[in-house]
């Protein structure tokens, strides 16, 4: 059985959510002693990072050129899968969940009359030989074990769910254009790329993020926890409350509806720890809450605490850093 | 302008997430019910767009007679009329959901003396979901509408301007940039929290929502491929923090933190 699998790049090489779908694509495939990974890519050949899809297992992969697909265009991109899934034989599709793999996977669904199964975070066969999946629900906060029989398998893999694993060996990887048969209306929704950074990649990305909850109080109380995180190299991240209460804009918002982080730290500061707040910040290495109540849900998510209001540690946490760093 | 906002109940849920027994549901016997956040956007959205360019919101919902709950909430914030696809309770999937939407916007369109705006068959210049279901994440059923309504479809949207009857450009965040679309209208549009921040509702707006008539029909659930077999929450990693101190005497314990982590300069 062969896995096809949308592979997104960023920066040249596959980007991390994409290596985290291959290695689960890999692990579907292995269900069958036949089983292989087929990697689709879209731009020119030469783009295709093969040593990095060599170095995960992937044998055969497509690089999708039309002189008619400039950017991306998610129908359009749908419709190449579907028509190497056709040639392919292929007995599953799979992308990682993001907002471009959600979306093709579900217009691929849409094409076909197929069911998606989005946000899987592990795949097998039953003792029938039905597929038997694990899903996410509530972004990670819940699973679903549940069973998918379609003719074709279609599958977005939860973002956060797979480490990212080399095969056991490298494959030699054979780079294929494939021209897909596009019309008119496939091309009718595509993106036009700005020119501008978006703001929220920092906090995406920052190696120290300072979150504020309701424990905040109002607008006027994130002086503060900015100033810490400048001290600490960081950027400031906050909780949904306190964007619905329009005390931060919603770029800041960490959690299920807002941005996902992974910081080396993330010291939550008045936050009782929603289940869709944690759904943003479990993959942080180190979580240190401030809290006044030692029952807070955040607590237990803790590695570190300190049973406090916010507002007297922090501006003594500031004052601190300042004179040990003055000194 | 005439637009149509989907919205879905779901379990509001706090710090925990309860499984019933039989691993069929969420436990809400503790909690409320609520509208999916993205989705409250989606008819905040809505709202802001009929002010400013005239015409009506119509909400619609999938789910049990309870829903009707809901369905208030957001006749509150400024829909004005309301459609409940009454379901007996149990968990409809994306596709039989996408096609009880469909059927119900094909029935409205016959209403209107096949005389619709824009696409044929279409009676709305503008669908709105939420981007996903805060339980379910499906990220499909808007999709599944626009194709079988033959109409354009853009999700993730965290920028919408339109235009009265002709165009629309929609925009996104997407890897560190943004993503600009163009659309003619009528389209189907999936929107993500931080669109906008929806209003408080205004206390005209709850009294004439509790009196509003809801419009109920009973759609056929079918089941689909993708079965459910039980829910679960995780194996928790209940780390139990080591508590540092209380208050501001625990500043130097957080110091010296801070310190092994390696984020002082």
């Amino acid at each position: 059985m062969t896995v096809l699998c949308l592979v997104e790049l960023d920066g040249g090489g596959v980007a991390d959510v994409s290596l985290r779908a291959l290695t689960f694509a890999r692990a579907l495939a292995a269900e069958s002693s036949s089983g292989g990974v087929a990697a689709v890519v879209f731009g020119p050949a030469d783009a295709v990072p093969a040593a990095e899809l060599s170095a995960y297992g992937v044998a055969d992969a497509y690089a999708v050129e039309s002189p008619q697909l400039t950017g991306y265009a998610p129908l359009a991109w749908a419709r190449a899968l579907a028509g190497l899934a056709d040639e392919l034989s292929a007995t599953a599709v799979a992308a990682a969940g993001t907002d471009h793999g959600s979306e093709v996977m579900a217009h691929l669904g849409s094409i076909t009359g197929l069911p998606v199964a989005a946000n899987c975070a592990a795949a097998g066969r039953n003792a029938a030989g039905t597929l038997q999946l694990v899903r996410h629900r509530w972004a990670g906060s819940l699973l679903e074990d549940c069973v998918l029989e379609a003719s074709r398998a279609l599958l977005t893999v939860a973002v956060d769910a797979v480490a990212p694993a080399v095969a056991e060996a490298p494959v030699a990887t054979s780079v294929q254009a494939y021209q897909p048969a596009l019309e008119e209306a496939d091309l009718r929704v595509r993106a036009v790329e700005s020119a501008e950074r978006s703001a929220g990649a920092s906090l995406a990305t920052a190696r120290v993020v300072v979150g504020g909850g309701r424990g905040v109080g109002g607008p006027e109380g994130f002086g503060v926890l900015e100033d810490l995180a400048g001290l600490l190299g960081g950027v400031v991240g906050v909780s949904r409350v306190v964007t619905s209460e329009g005390w931060r804009p919603h770029k800041q918002q960490v959690g299920q509806t807002g941005t996902r982080i992974s910081p080396e730290l993330y010291l939550a500061c008045g936050i009782s720890g929603a289940i869709q707040h944690m759904a943003g910040c479990l993959s942080a290495k180190h979580i240190v809450a401030v809290n006044t109540d030692p029952d807070a849900p955040i607590i237990s998510h803790a590695d570190y605490a300190v049973i406090g209001d916010l507002n007297e540690v922090i501006p003594a946490l500031v004052a601190a850093i300042r004179a040990r760093d003055g000194s | 302008m005439e637009i149509l906002v989907c919205v879905k109940r779901v379990p509001m849920v706090g710090g925990k997430i309860v499984v019933t027994a039989d691993g069929q549901d969420v436990d809400t016997r503790m909690s409320g019910f609520t509208v999916s956040p993205h989705e409250e956007c989606a008819v905040e959205e809505a709202v802001r767009l009929v002010e400013r360019h005239g015409g009506s919101v119509t909400v619609l919902t999938l789910g049990p007679p309870a829903a009707a709950d809901q369905l208030r909430d957001m006749l509150a914030l400024g829909a004005s009329r309301a459609v409940l696809l009454e379901t007996d309770g149990r968990e409809w999937g994306p596709i039989a959901t996408a096609e009880a939407i469909v059927a119900a916007v094909r029935s409205r369109a016959d209403l209107l003396d096949g005389e619709a705006p824009g696409a044929p068959g279409c009676p709305y210049d503008l669908l709105l979901f939420g981007n996903e279901a805060a339980d379910t994440g499906d990220y499909q059923v808007g999709v599944r509408v626009a194709h079988a309504l033959g109409l354009p479809c853009v999700t993730g949207i965290k920028n919408l301007e339109v235009t009265v009857g002709a165009s629309g450009q929609a925009r996104r965040e997407y890897g560190g940039s943004e993503e600009i679309f163009d659309l003619r209208l009528p389209a189907v549009i999936s929107v993500k929290e931080g669109i906008n921040l929806p209003r408080y509702p205004s206390l005209p707006g709850r009294l004439r929502a509790k009196r509003a008539a809801i419009e109920r029909s009973v759609p056929e659930w079918h089941p689909e491929g993708l079965r459910k077999e039980r829910l679960r929450v995780p194996a928790g990693e209940t780390k139990g923090a080591q508590i540092l101190g209380t208050g501001a005497d625990a500043v130097p314990a957080l110091v010296a933190l801070l310190d092994d982590l390696g984020v002082l300069s």
